[in-house]
């Protein structure tokens, strides 16, 4: 997030929600919103479903799935054509507006509507509501990323932040909600192929110097492969051997058939994990490690708020603390690591990346933070972190913008698979399962698959709310349980992916983002019939 | 700023502040039951009153605004004696006699009604006891309300309605005859209820409470304060700890969740570190059978580094791909991604943000 949740459901009076239905996936997010709703922010909302919070939504755009960026490119065109950019914002603080507007002069609301599948009207009021707001935030998730043209989606969402001038202020920014507690610091602690802690490009050879002298290695002058990558490159026999710490890609990759064959190609499969996961029954070895509460360390939530992790009991006899195991496969591998705790990990990390600088778990810890954390950047000791980002400058010095067109999703319904198929989240359950799927009351809440399905698509298919149904589309089959209404538009459905009596990645398409290599998990086809 | 005394010091108070909210910043203390910071001020339960300077009878701080040379005394023989009489009323009708006078009740010793009694000097109800046996509504697989303990404070209808915004806990009735409407019964899945359990928080009695309240006793426990496994959102919340045991989960005020949790925080961040199926011995895949058998550390371990460095040996570090844990630590994803650089020689480290 540019900006911090406070900011953004406190102090804003417009709020775009693109992709995002937090009171499910982020539900104290979604508490919070309605909050902001209720003291008399106004709520747009851009989703394909008829989410909880399009009910108390000012206007609810219910696009066609993969359509983002016709819908951010047509927002600028309105933002044009009716006067709305922040002129001064776009001359002082970002270069190629021309170019933007030039692209953009195609996507007029007619045939915006025509592409999204909504009102012109909609859309032109959507877009001076927005740009008519002094403090308006745009928050987006998934439903903007999970595309082939994610990465395009998201830089479309930034053009209209920047032609509106809400950056670099209170109440505005791009905002994304990050879906596991700590993937924001996973990327932060170099767990990238292209970046080492804090964004320092492994293609940069003054930052790999760096690294090289302080870890004391050369380092492997190959360029990586991002994970979803991987999968083929496993069956292709470039990669054989992987070490997975804590991930189920059985259940949460698109597409099962094609990451099982994978794992079943490696030469060696270790997992690190807590418990029998489907995907750990591939691994050659497998080691216990330790669960959150039985260590001390960090998460870096969505808003890129550093928080402390604290050791609350010791955990089972036999399983050991990750960093001791890994520690220990480096000195038997030959690397001299020592054993560290965690808050010594952290002065490293902090010592190495500018943006950590001047994190460590005593500040944390302290009583000058006062149990808020500390947002990065956070150059220095003294420095007291970062909560707005790009204020008065943007890292590159002037905005840019994309000039990505609209693209369609690469799997589109026909014939044999008529639906276009979405993934997503409950409330009650989380990604694969292996935390919340131990608490027997949210099993209880939720706890077998079911699909979403409209009214009318039912009807033609001889379905009843309830009835058993077999999905299928070019890469497998699976059973489910309809739930038939108006949530979903005609010609779509939606499905969970929690739940291993009907897992939707059976049926998803592996098909990747042109940059980021994100799969394709809100589109896909598929077909829909009674059991 | 507006100058005030509260009992005879001087204060400077903000226009807009409750006589609560000015005597509780300069660390003057007054007993509160119904009033809950941010979430609901309704000044049903008199505890707080005060008596101010020019007012016939005693006021309630709760909702009572400070006003430029307002004098307060917050306790004068009137207020204490007001408040006795508040406390006495309300615990003749919290069904005592359904608990054998707090004997059973999950939240005996924790219990707000019971430490303001024993403060304003209240030890037995004055009035006769109902003798109250309403239906207790659990069908809710997490909460259950019983409604004979409920001294209609209001407090969760305001967590729900203002802090949680879901509006589906409300009040029956008014004045002596409120009840409370909790969605707890029989159809409890056909409403909107998130299940988020900020209601039970708020409750100061035995109530409304999570159901594994029962498992443990206040005194048993001690904190530790955390970040939720869940979601990206980092809400802060206290880990409730019985020996070696996580036993319950208490929202924190932290800066993004605001005092707030949802159900997968409150109820779904522990049981599955006491679960039973945790793996608790290495184990390597006996290739002959497929099926896998335990192992030591060390064997597991050497097996582990050997077969790396063979790769790494015979076919390159870019042989080799690690993929990190995006729910595991800052301190863990580092050493792990060091680990694939330095001891693999593998570029190909990544963790599941694209997944």
């Amino acid at each position: 997030m540019t900006n911090s949740i406070k900011d953004v459901c406190e102090d804003s009076q417009v709020i775009l929600l693109v992709g995002s239905n937090p009171e499910e996936a982020h539900p104290v997010m979604g508490m919070r919103l309605r909050q902001a709703v209720e003291r008399g922010a106004k709520l747009i909302v851009v989703d394909p479903r008829e989410i909880g919070l399009a009910k108390k939504a000012d206007i609810h755009l219910k696009l066609r799935p993969g359509t983002n960026v016709a819908f951010a490119n047509g927002m600028v065109n309105v933002l044009i054509q009716k006067g709305l950019v922040d002129r001064e914002f776009v001359e002082s603080r970002t270069e190629g507006f021309d170019e933007l507007a030039a692209m953009v002069a195609d996507y007029t609301p007619e045939r915006v509507a025509e592409i999204c599948g909504i009102d012109a009207r909609d859309l032109e009021a959507a877009a001076e509501m927005y740009a008519t707001a002094d403090r308006a935030p745009i928050v987006y998730c998934l439903g903007v990323v999970e595309h082939s043209t994610g990465t395009e989606g998201v830089m479309a969402l930034s053009n209209l932040a920047l032609a509106a001038g809400k950056l670099g202020r209170p109440g505005c920014g791009i905002n994304p909600l990050r879906g596991q507690n700590n993937v924001q610091g996973a990327c932060d602690m170099g767990a990238g192929p292209a970046d080492f802690t804090g964004y320092q490009k492994v293609a940069n050879p003054e930052m790999r110097a760096k690294f090289e002298a302080a870890w004391g290695v050369e380092l492997n002058q190959a360029a990586g492969l991002k994970a979803t990558e991987c999968f083929p490159a496993m069956i292709d026999g470039r990669i054989r051997g992987l070490f997975l710490f804590g991930e189920d890609p059985v259940r949460t990759d698109p597409d099962t058939g094609h990451v099982i064959r994978a794992l079943e190609s490696l030469d060696f499969f270790v997992c690190e994990e807590l418990f029998m996961t489907e995907t750990a029954k591939y691994a050659d070895v497998i080691l216990p490690g330790r669960s959150y509460a039985e260590k001390e360390g960090t998460f870096t939530n969505t808003e890129r708020r550093v928080q402390r992790v604290r050791k609350a009991v010791d955990g089972p006899a036999g399983a050991r603390l990750d960093t001791e195991v890994f520690a220990d496969i480096m000195r038997r591998m030959g690397y001299d690591q020592p054993t560290l705790t965690g808050a010594q990990l952290m002065d490293e990390v902090a010592s190495l990346t500018p943006s950590y600088a001047g994190i460590s778990h005593a500040r944390l810890d302290s009583a000058a933070v006062a149990g808020q954390g500390l947002q990065w950047p956070c150059t220095g000791p003294d420095h007291p972190g970062t909560r707005i980002m790009h204020e008065g400058a943007f890292s590159r010095g002037l905005g840019g913008y994309s000039l990505a067109q609209y693209r369609p999703s690469a799997e589109q319904p026909d014939e044999e698979f008529p639906l276009i198929m979405m993934t997503g989240r409950v409330l009650a359950q989380y990604n694969a399962q292996a935390m919340t799927g131990r608490t027997e009351g949210l099993n209880q809440i939720d706890g077998t698959s079911f699909i979403e399905i409209n009214d009318a698509d039912a009807a033609a298919a001889g379905i009843a709310d309830g009835d058993r149904v077999r999905v299928s589309s070019r890469r497998g089959v699976i059973e489910s349980q309809a739930r038939v209404s108006g949530k979903t538009n005609p010609g779509e459905v939606w499905m969970p992916f929690h739940f291993q009596d009907g897992n939707a990645n059976w049926l998803t398409n592996a098909a990747l983002d042109n940059i980021s290599a994100t799969p394709e998990y809100k589109v896909c086809a598929v077909r829909v019939e009674k059991a | 700023m507006l100058n005030i005394t509260i009992d005879g010091r001087a204060l400077e108070a903000r226009e807009g502040q409750t006589v609560l909210e000015a005597a509780r910043e300069a660390g003057i203390h007054i007993p509160t039951l119904c009033y809950l910071a941010e979430r609901s001020a309704i000044g049903s339960c008199r505890v707080c009153v005060v008596d101010v300077e020019g007012q016939d009878a005693p006021v309630p701080a709760c909702t009572t605004r400070v006003v430029d040379g307002m004098q307060v005394q917050t306790a004068t023989e009137r207020v204490l004696k007001y408040r006795r009489m508040a406390v006495d009323l309300l615990i003749s009708n919290h069904g005592l006699d359904s608990t054998d006078y707090c004997f059973s009740c999950v939240k005996n010793g924790a219990c707000e009604l019971q430490a303001v009694a024993r403060e304003v000097g209240v030890s037995h109800p004055t009035f006769p006891v109902a003798q109250m046996r309403k239906p207790v509504l659990d069908s809710n697989p997490f909460l259950r309300f019983d409604p004979n303990l409920c001294i209609a404070c209001q407090r969760c209808v305001g967590a729900c309605n203002n802090a949680a915004g879901n509006h589906v806990l409300q009040t029956g009735k008014r004045g002596v005859r409120t009840t409370i409407r909790a969605p707890f019964g029989p159809n409890w899945d056909a409403t909107i209820c998130e299940s988020c359990g900020n209601c039970a928080q708020a409750c100061p009695t035995g109530a409304l409470v999570e159901k594994r309240r029962g498992l443990y006793r206040e005194w048993d426990t001690h904190t530790v304060r955390t970040t939720c496994p869940h979601c990206g959102v980092g809400c802060q919340l206290d880990l409730v700890v019985k020996g070696d045991q996580i036993v319950d989960v208490q929202a924190a005020d932290g800066p993004s969740n605001d005092g707030l949790l949802c159900v997968k925080g409150r109820s779904g961040s522990f049981d599955f570190v006491n679960s039973p199926d945790r793996i608790t011995t290495p184990l390597v895949k006996n290739p002959e059978t497929g099926e896998f058998e335990p192992a030591d550390w060390d064997t597991a371990l050497d097996l582990v580094a050997r077969k790396f460095a063979e790769l790494k040996e015979e076919h390159g570090g870019e042989s080799i791909a690690a993929f990190a844990c995006s729910r595991s630590t800052n301190e863990d994803i580092y050493l792990f991604q060091k680990m694939a650089r330095c001891a693999f020689d593998s570029p190909n480290v990544d963790n599941c943000a694209r997944v």
